[in-house]
């Protein structure tokens, strides 16, 4: 331990502590605004400097180790002044235009600079000037990017992306795509957490809410909304809503205010998720033989890019189960529409996601089996879903709370879980276990697949079937390890389910953003309490599922399911290889 | 008012002067992949605020190309704008009254030129080919890259074993170093902002003195691959080192009768004393690489068979032949190269030239090599003979200065003419033909050029050759290795052979003629590329922990140079010329240090590698 003074307050830290951390365990807090624990402690914005007696400068606190007997003011004159000047320096560069900014109000550049009661400007105020490009679902707006770098420790250090980089020297240092690209061109996954983590708005995931009001606005369509599990945990934080009022029920009540004739839940999908790809597990396990191991969950589609792009000779790995959202799609303009007699082509299927790499993926040419039409028209982040509430000037404290609709809106608890890392694995285990023994497991038998550990392993046994050895997996670095373990065959596994984003979903890039803090534990926590409180636990005892098998898909992986609940991975190119081929068309 | 006046510089004008010499150290210190368009900009408008104002191509001119240079950086124009600089500065160039707008706009041309593709990416992409790469300047200007801040904060700390264990995670000869090494580390030191640059060499002498013997690290298991380094010298001897701690059994052929190469063969003990050498190559053996010696590859044992047993060689044969002048009387009886001179002394076999005059001819290091041993070896005169001037000597200055100290004749700007012997064959004087400096080359050194003077008489007893080193190639063509042009051998950056799988080779073989740190960098990169092919991905990395760095001092302080023993004392001996620093002056020199490995762009990105 250390002994310090901070602002006259004699204080003990633990060795090796920084002044910011120590000043904020004592109650005294340091603006920052580029500082990100462990990931980003480069000290470039020079918000956090304090003053130490005994050293002529000013020195930063976010990376400065506390060392026995300092004697540290924050908030002496020349710290103020210091402050204040360097985040004047910083607003000349940036496009104030906060009225019409995605991030106005959980800006953290718009708050330093209310608290730090900026209001005035002696500076000229020139931002970076560069193009917008739209056609991915990351946006980049140069203006207001502060070079705090977070996005670029983010993609480096936790994605192992590189996507970001620094670019141009000199003052003309800025940020920008890695060796001079275009994001088109990269093989970015378009997970978003370079945009959770952006203190601005300066990457933001691209607004598509206007398609969805156009939508709604033509009395021809017939609209139809699915919630992808993740998002009924954390949408309410964007509300400050306390537990109580923070259910998935009102956020149902919310969006059929806005409009949407069928507002479905993508549990359901989720459920047939696991039976398709629970049975192909199977039919691959028996058959063991005629597959290469192990087999990969294939509904994150940020993994499967990144499958696709870093490790491509692995595609074939991958469960040929499209993902839960695309799932939806297929059977909304299909079963459902021949159900209730509607022209699939006048059926408008929106998603609300916790994700922006599920933008990308219902753009993908694969994804159009049900009448031709993409399966789904358009994905709205969780964010987005917040946005229309709002403007639509609803306050869902005062909601009654709503049931989803039929015949697309059951879930079970195993499918709720889909949206933590783990709870694939933990579903497909349960139903597998049933496909083959004819009796359910333990709910909670494969618990060990559980939890916040970036990389489990666990084995359990199927009577009848065998040992199945299964890894879980989120964060694409921790996902680029686990792969290298299987390249170079130091651990071996049947089956693997893998998350793009760090704890899953409920840590996703479409997901409320923080201030940079990471959430997906306690929303992940939220889905297993649901999980556990689910009247039905297994997917295969979805009532609605079994009608839709029973009356229109016969059985899984039968003809029907094989045409549209999945797909083939290999017949589309994606990042870099896109780029080459395109280039080769010429 | 009086007729004429004394010249006094006001203040303002003193502390200009300052700022210039403040501006100088800086640009020296400018970090290697800034944008050269953004530089090319600043110079300019250096340069524009220099002009006197009176004629219009200057004036106006010099404005004009910034602004339109400022444009292409904010990425307005198109590809036109680039024909309307170069011809705005063509016209400069030839109206301008003065040198001040003729060099400016001259500088704008060149830059045209230089580094078009960064001008058009920033007109057609408005994006910028510059990028830091390496952030810490003096271990990006370290062929090895080694961890120059980390050892540096260790020494602060009194820790010198420790950094000599983390200079050998990226080289195994810190000793080596610490002696003889050109430290290209120091050339832009942060600290030149600041002051002056940061004796790195002096204070990694104090470290190796300091720390004694420090045991080597655990070889990883063995792998059962084996590997033959053909020549002992420092790239050969790295290549083994790491080879061997990666687990590989390694065995080193070594022409000469003792390993070392150029550090015993071409480097006088005088620089870096034998007993210093010998310690380090005995503590590389120590990982147990079994050595050859006096064994030649080709004549003793051939290529082939090396090839066949061994899974992977490595060429390092150095670069140990002499170059001739091809002047007359190159054949007498006294003319000896300087190669040859220095390997008899290398060997322990010392020529006596007890009231001799010998000429040297050169004005490289080697030449200041032989020329001081020459004085050691008991010769009344020395005359080292350039043809060009002292300054373009590509000795360092520092070695000109030693010889010059000890005794030494540097008679600049003669070339040699012929060699005069007596009746019995023997030297009897180098005839010169004085030169004049002229025109500088493409990379700005002068061309020197006959001047309308008579031929000079140099008397001599022995001349000593040192105009360069050349690689034996001779038995290599037929192994089927390329060959270029000038007698290098061919391999990429990699130290890969072309066409030749399992086959490395670096150092001054491939490059000719260069430095130790360099051939030990290829060493070094060889011993990376062999283990990959030998399908291998070893890690080399060290335990040492790097010091936190607290809060630097940037209160402008001497820098500490190497004091030397008095010249009339040390020209009698071979023992070493330079003194080691003080406890005093280590601690001081090490507090210099700015830690760009931390603040900076150091502790974002490429900071310290930790292992490769």
């Amino acid at each position: 331990m250390v002994n310090f003074t901070i602002n006259g307050r004699e204080l003990t830290a633990p060795k090796g502590a920084t002044i910011l951390n120590a000043a904020e365990k004592a109650g005294i807090p340091i603006p920052h605004l580029c500082y990100l624990k462990d990931l980003n402690e480069i000290a470039a914005c020079r918000m956090c400097m304090v003053e130490v007696e005994g050293t002529d400068r000013l020195v930063p606190a976010c990376n400065t180790e506390i060392l026995e007997g300092m004697v540290i003011h924050t908030n002496s004159p020349r710290v103020r002044d210091a402050r204040k000047t360097n985040l004047r320096l910083i607003l000349s560069q940036h496009n104030s235009n906060c009225t019409v900014c995605v991030r106005s109000g959980y800006c953290e550049l718009q708050k330093l600079s209310h608290d730090l009661n900026i209001h005035y400007q002696p500076y000229p105020v020139q931002p970076e000037r560069a193009q917008v490009d739209l056609s991915v679902p990351i946006v980049r707006e140069a203006s207001k990017c502060i070079k705090c770098m977070r996005c670029v420790q983010v993609c480096d250090k936790i994605q192992g992306m590189n996507i970001w980089d620094v670019a141009g020297t000199g003052s003309r240092t800025t940020v920008d795509v890695s060796y001079n690209r275009y994001l088109k061109n990269t093989d970015c996954v378009f997970c978003g957490q370079c945009v959770t983590h952006c203190p601005t708005g300066a990457l933001t995931v691209r607004d598509d809410t206007t398609k969805v009001l156009r939508a709604l606005a033509d009395p021809e369509i017939t609209t139809v909304i699915q919630v992808a599990p993740a998002v009924r945990v954390a949408w309410a934080e964007v509300f400050s809503l306390p537990a109580k009022q923070a259910t998935t029920g009102r956020m149902v009540a919310a969006l059929k205010r806005i409009g949407f004739d069928y507002v479905f839940d993508t549990n359901f999908a989720a459920d047939l998720t696991i039976m398709e790809e629970g049975s192909e597990f199977i039919d691959r396990f028996t058959h063991r033989g005629k597959y290469r191991w192990p087999m990969f969950t294939s509904c994150c589609p940020g993994w499967v890019r990144f499958l696709k792009t870093q490790y491509p000779a692995y595609t074939d790995h991958l469960s040929t189960a499209k993902s839960p959202q695309q799932m939806f799609g297929a059977v909304a303009k299909s079963y459902f529409a021949e159900k209730m007699g509607l022209d699939p082509k006048k059926i408008f299927v929106a998603s609300i996601m916790p994700c922006s790499a599920k933008k990308a993926e219902s753009e993908l040419p694969t994804m159009r089996d049900a009448c031709g039409d993409p399966d789904v028209d358009v994905v709205l982040t969780t964010r987005e879903m917040c946005r229309l509430f709002r403007s639509d000037c609803i306050i869902p404290a005062d909601l009654e709370e709503a049931e989803f609709d039929s015949p697309l809106g059951t879930g079970t608890g195993a499918a709720v879980v889909f949206g933590a890392t783990g709870g694939v694995m933990d579903a497909a285990l349960r139903s597998a276990y049933y496909l083959v023994t004819g009796k359910n497991p333990d709910a909670d038998a494969f618990r060990a697949v559980r939890g916040e550990k970036p990389w489990k392993e666990a084995a359990f046994s199927i009577p009848g079937a065998g040992d199945v050895r299964v890894a879980v997996v989120s964060g694409l670095g921790n996902t680029r390890r686990l792969m290298d373990a299987i390249e170079e065959g130091t651990v071996d596994y049947d089956f693997v389910e893998v998350m793009a984003c760090p704890g899953g979903c409920a840590g996703g890039g479409g997901q409320p953003i923080r201030g940079g803090q990471e959430y997906a534990g306690q929303r992940g926590s939220q889905l297993w309490k649901l999980d556990a409180g689910s009247e039905i636990r297994f997917s295969h005892e979805n009532p609605d599922v079994q009608a839709l098998y029973r009356t229109y898909l016969k059985k899984p992986l039968g003809e029907r399911s094989h045409h549209l609940l999945h797909t083939d991975h290999g017949a589309w190119s994606a990042g870099e290889t896109a780029q080459r081929e395109a280039e080769q068309d010429w | 008012m009086s007729r004429l006046e004394v010249k006094t510089p006001g203040q303002a004008q003193a502390v200009v002067e300052q700022l210039y010499r403040n501006m100088e150290r800086r640009i020296a210190a400018s970090p290697p992949g800034l944008c050269p368009v953004d530089m090319a900009l600043n110079f300019l408008d250096l340069c524009r605020a220099q002009t006197c104002g009176k004629c219009v191509p200057c004036r106006i001119g010099l404005t004009q190309l910034s602004n339109m240079i400022r444009e292409v950086l904010d990425g307005e124009p198109d590809l036109g704008i680039l024909r309307r600089i170069e011809k705005t500065a063509q016209v400069i160039v030839d109206t301008a009254d003065c040198a001040i707008g003729t060099d400016a706009a001259q500088l704008v041309l060149m830059g045209l030129k230089g580094f078009r593709d960064d001008y058009e990416e920033h007109i057609l992409h408005h994006r910028c080919l510059g990028c830091l790469k390496n952030p810490v300047p003096c271990v990006a200007l370290c062929p090895a890259g080694v961890d120059i801040p980390g050892y540096i904060a260790l020494i602060g700390e009194g820790r010198c074993a420790d950094a000599v264990r983390l200079i050998r995670k990226d080289n195994p000869f810190p000793t080596a170093c610490a002696y003889i090494c050109e430290h290209p580390c120091e050339a832009r030191c942060r600290r030149n902002m600041v002051d002056d640059a940061l004796n790195i060499r002096g204070l990694k002498r104090y470290a190796v003195d300091q720390a004694g013997d420090v045991p080597q690290p655990k070889c990883a298991k063995a792998t059962g691959k084996s590997v033959a380094i053909i020549g002992g010298g420092p790239g050969g001897l790295s290549a083994a080192y790491y080879l061997a701690l990666m687990g590989h059994k390694v065995t080193v052929y070594e022409k000469q009768k003792a390993l070392g190469g150029m550090m015993r063969y071409g480097i006088p003990s005088y620089r870096f004393p034998r007993e210093k050498l010998d310690a380090e190559i005995a503590s590389i053996l120590s990982l147990g690489i079994e050595v050859h010696t006096g064994v030649d590859v080709g004549t003793d044992v051939s290529f082939d068979e090396l090839k066949q047993q061994y899974d992977c060689l490595y060429l390092s044969i150095g670069a140990h032949t002499d170059k001739k002048t091809g002047i007359e009387g190159e054949d007498s009886v006294g003319v000896v190269s300087a190669v040859e001179l220095l390997r008899h002394i290398g060997d322990n076999e010392m020529p006596d030239f007890t009231g001799q005059n010998v000429a040297v001819i050169g004005g490289g290091n080697v030449a200041m090599d032989v020329t001081r041993s020459a004085i050691r070896l008991g010769a009344e005169k020395v005359t080292c003979v350039y043809r060009r001037r002292q300054e373009d000597m590509t000795a360092q200055q520092e070695e000109v200065e030693g010889a010059i100290a000890e005794g030494a004749e540097v008679l600049t700007l003669q070339a040699p003419l012929r060699i005069e012997a007596d009746e019995n064959g023997h030297v009897a004087a180098l005839w010169t033909q004085p030169q004049i400096i002229g025109e500088m080359d493409k990379a700005g050194r002068p061309r020197p050029g006959t001047a309308a003077v008579e031929p000079l008489r140099i008397p001599a007893d022995t001349i000593i050759v040192a105009i360069g080193q050349g690689i034996e190639t001779r038995g290599l063509e037929q192994t089927g290795i390329k060959i270029q042009r000038g007698g290098a051998l061919l391999a990429d950056s990699s130290t890969q052979l072309p066409d030749m799988v399992g086959v490395f080779a670096g150092g001054d073989c491939v490059t000719g003629p260069a430095t130790v740190i360099r051939a030990i960098a290829a060493g070094k990169a060889a011993a990376a590329n062999i283990d990959e092919y030998l399908g291998f991905n070893h890690e080399i990395e060290s335990e040492v922990k790097v010091p936190t760095p607290r809060c630097t001092d940037l209160r402008p302080r001497g820098r500490v140079n190497a004091t030397e023993r008095d010249a009339s004392e040390r020209k009698g001996d071979f023992l070493c010329i330079e003194c080691g620093m003080t406890d005093q002056e280590a601690g001081q020199e090490s507090s210099r240090c700015l830690r760009c490995d931390h603040f900076g762009y150091g502790i974002f990105k490429g900071g310290r590698v930790e292992k490769w």
